[in-house]
């Protein structure tokens, strides 16, 4: 288990090596830096001014000393400084990762207490009109973008209540901002609570055809018992996987939702630094969600082998 | 054959419809077909909306009744009615029409980035799985550092490098597939490699690269079908999700995401419809080729039959 665990910590240490040496280069492709584009706006353009900015931020030097003076900053927990607002890159995400975690959460919770439950009901009742509706509701789950369902939502909301549920200040309670994050959550977790949905209904079914359920059918215990205490248990192993590759992936969910919901979280933060060419922030932002993807599943796996015995590590 | 009502001790087995649902008066394709739809009518139901999609597409010139590019100033957010069948944008630009070429966009860059991502992605697989070695250690850490972002941020970071254009968008999207399918494929070509009939092929002498491009390659197209129908649904969605966010197809073409960015939520009070079609148009395709991609593995793939 120990080999096993050091094993996969280089491995992670490579990936994320390799994330960071594909995001720098990918970002120093793009035709135009950051200096381009405040030039451009600017109209006029001097040369010499142009390249005594570009200079400043260390635009000019080759690409390799640029690589190294980010990761050796990094090593030493400096981040750089935002080409925008010319704060500590730190300073400036800081604030926003609590804002996203706390709506993935949400989206978490919400996937969990309608996907679990749902699932089970739709493989118990397997090829009912019930599991039927289900199956087609968490179909459009995976089918619906989550922006367009977040417009939706708000549509809905100046219709009834003539206002619209998006970020407008700063939260004054934690109740209040439960509420203010409830309906973008859901308008994210819908997707997840989809697939939650389909993997707990096709691992429920994939259970209840083993021998010890039919043992325990025999042996007189009871239906609920049955699909509860026998079958739910061994089917969630699966489930416990998606859900916890689904925490990072929700991310994702979260860039587009945010931007509709005006939510200031790190998610819409990376689209708006990708806009102004801000690498600092850009680079970064992606290998914070690396690190948090890459570590999840590590986690994941480990949770994996520690609730289904059957499950070891090899040396 | 007794008849059940003569023989009240057995169980009603009515042979012919037995046997019809087993798929046995399959004789040819259009019955064959027909079995098909019978058993997944949900599958069916997706398969009539994808055709829908691929024709609209297909005729959009004959279909839509104004030009998608055509602006007038006077109807600007015009309201649905018999001029603007669906309504007008803010540059008076015919929604409807705009939806019908949208599907030109969304399938383009579905299929095509679909099928680079599958072509890449098979290579990748099959490389690993045959090879194996270190050919399969360099592929696998490849993949791995694919895998370390969600999908959106891989496609956003793809887009942006890249610079806005429609084949780039279709290069974009086209790599977060590469690694799902060349996991699928490896692990096909894992089995696949121990099989009989490569042993076979080897015993004849036939080179290594033949024999898994002619014996290795045509058994895994099954679950490369079904991984492309599901992939397809996502990459529309992808592309959508870009262009919602304005990195994905640049303005004049008509991408129902990018009808989104720019009806979104201030005219979610003033001008709903423009919200709710493009919206619309995503969910129902996206949806057309789940439930296909649904029943195609479970015609295609018996493991996975519930």
């Amino acid at each position: 288990m120990v080999s096993y665990i050091i094993r996969r910590f280089l491995l992670m240490a490579l990936t994320l090596f390799g994330m960071s040496v594909l995001i720098f280069v990918l970002l120093r492709l793009v035709p135009g830096n950051i200096v381009d584009l405040l030039f451009d706006s600017a109209g006029f353009v001097n040369p010499a001014d142009k390249a005594l900015l570009e200079e400043e931020l260390g635009l000019d030097r080759p690409i390799i000393v640029q690589y190294f003076d980010w990761i050796t900053g990094l090593m030493q927990g400096d981040l750089g400084y935002s080409y925008v607002s010319e704060q500590p890159v730190w300073t400036e995400i800081a604030p926003r990762i609590p804002i996203t975690a706390k709506l993935a959460v949400l989206a978490l919770v919400f996937s969990i207490i309608f996907g679990v439950p749902l699932g089970v009901i739709s493989a118990v009742r397997q090829n009912t009109m019930t599991d039927y509706i289900l199956r087609v509701v968490s179909l459009s789950g995976l089918s619906l973008p989550s922006f367009w369902l977040g417009l939706i939502i708000l549509m809905l909301f100046v219709q009834w209540f003539g206002y619209m549920p998006i970020y407008d200040r700063a939260p004054e309670s934690f109740w209040i901002e439960l509420g203010m994050y409830m309906i973008p959550a859901a308008a994210v977790g819908f997707r997840s609570s989809a697939l939650v949905m389909r993997l707990t209904r096709s691992s429920m079914l994939e259970v209840m055809r083993q021998d010890y359920i039919r043992t325990a059918r025999s042996k007189g215990a009871s239906e609920r018992s049955v699909n509860y205490h026998h079958a739910l248990r061994n089917a969630l192993l699966p489930v416990v996987t998606i859900i916890g590759i689904e925490a990072a992936f929700l991310i994702g969910g979260l860039i587009v939702t945010e931007t509709v919901f005006n939510i200031p979280g790190v998610a819409r933060f990376l689209v708006e630094a990708i806009r102004w060419r801000d690498y600092p922030i850009v680079q970064n932002l992606v290998m914070l969600i690396a690190v948090v993807v890459v570590f999840t599943n590590f986690i994941v796996d480990l949770l994996y082998a520690a609730l289904d015995p059957r499950i070891k590590y090899s040396e | 054959m007794p008849r059940p009502e003569n023989n009240p001790g057995a169980m009603a087995i009515d042979h012919d419809v037995e046997l019809a649902r087993a798929g046995a008066n399959v004789t040819g394709w259009a019955s064959g077909l027909l079995f098909q739809v019978r058993r997944h009518p949900l599958g069916a139901f997706g398969a009539v909306i994808v055709v829908v999609f691929v024709l609209a597409a297909a005729f959009a010139p004959w279909i839509a009744p104004l030009d998608p590019l055509a602006t007038n100033p006077r109807a600007s957010l015009a309201p649905p009615g018999s001029e603007y069948f669906l309504g007008a944008d803010f540059m008076g630009r015919d929604m409807y029409s705009r939806i019908i070429y949208g599907a030109r966009i969304s399938l383009a860059v579905g299929l095509a980035s679909t099928f680079l991502g599958c072509l890449f992605g098979i290579a990748l697989g099959l490389m690993s799985g045959f090879l194996l070695g270190w050919v399969d250690l360099a592929i696998q850490r490849i993949i791995d550092i694919m895998q370390a972002l969600p999908l959106l941020v891989m496609a956003l970071v793809m887009a942006a490098s890249l610079g806005p254009s429609l084949e780039n968008t279709i290069i974009a999207i086209s790599i977060p597939v590469i690694p799902h399918v060349a996991r699928v494929i490896r692990s096909n070509t894992l089995a696949l490699r121990e099989m009989p009939f490569v042993e076979a092929a080897r015993a004849q002498g036939m080179s290594e690269v033949r024999i898994a491009v002619r014996h290795v390659m045509p058994n895994t197209i099954a679950p490369v079908i079904v991984l492309a129908t599901a992939q397809l649904g996502s990459a529309i969605l992808t592309e959508a999700s870009l262009s919602f966010l304005g990195l994905g197809v640049p303005e004049p073409h008509p991408s129902w995401g990018r009808m989104l960015s720019e009806s979104a939520a201030e005219y979610v009070r003033t001008a709903p419809w423009l919200v709710i079609f493009p919206g619309l148009a995503i969910s129902l395709a996206v949806f057309g080729t789940n439930l296909l991609g649904d029943a195609l593995r479970d015609i295609l793939d018996p493991r996975e039959r519930s």
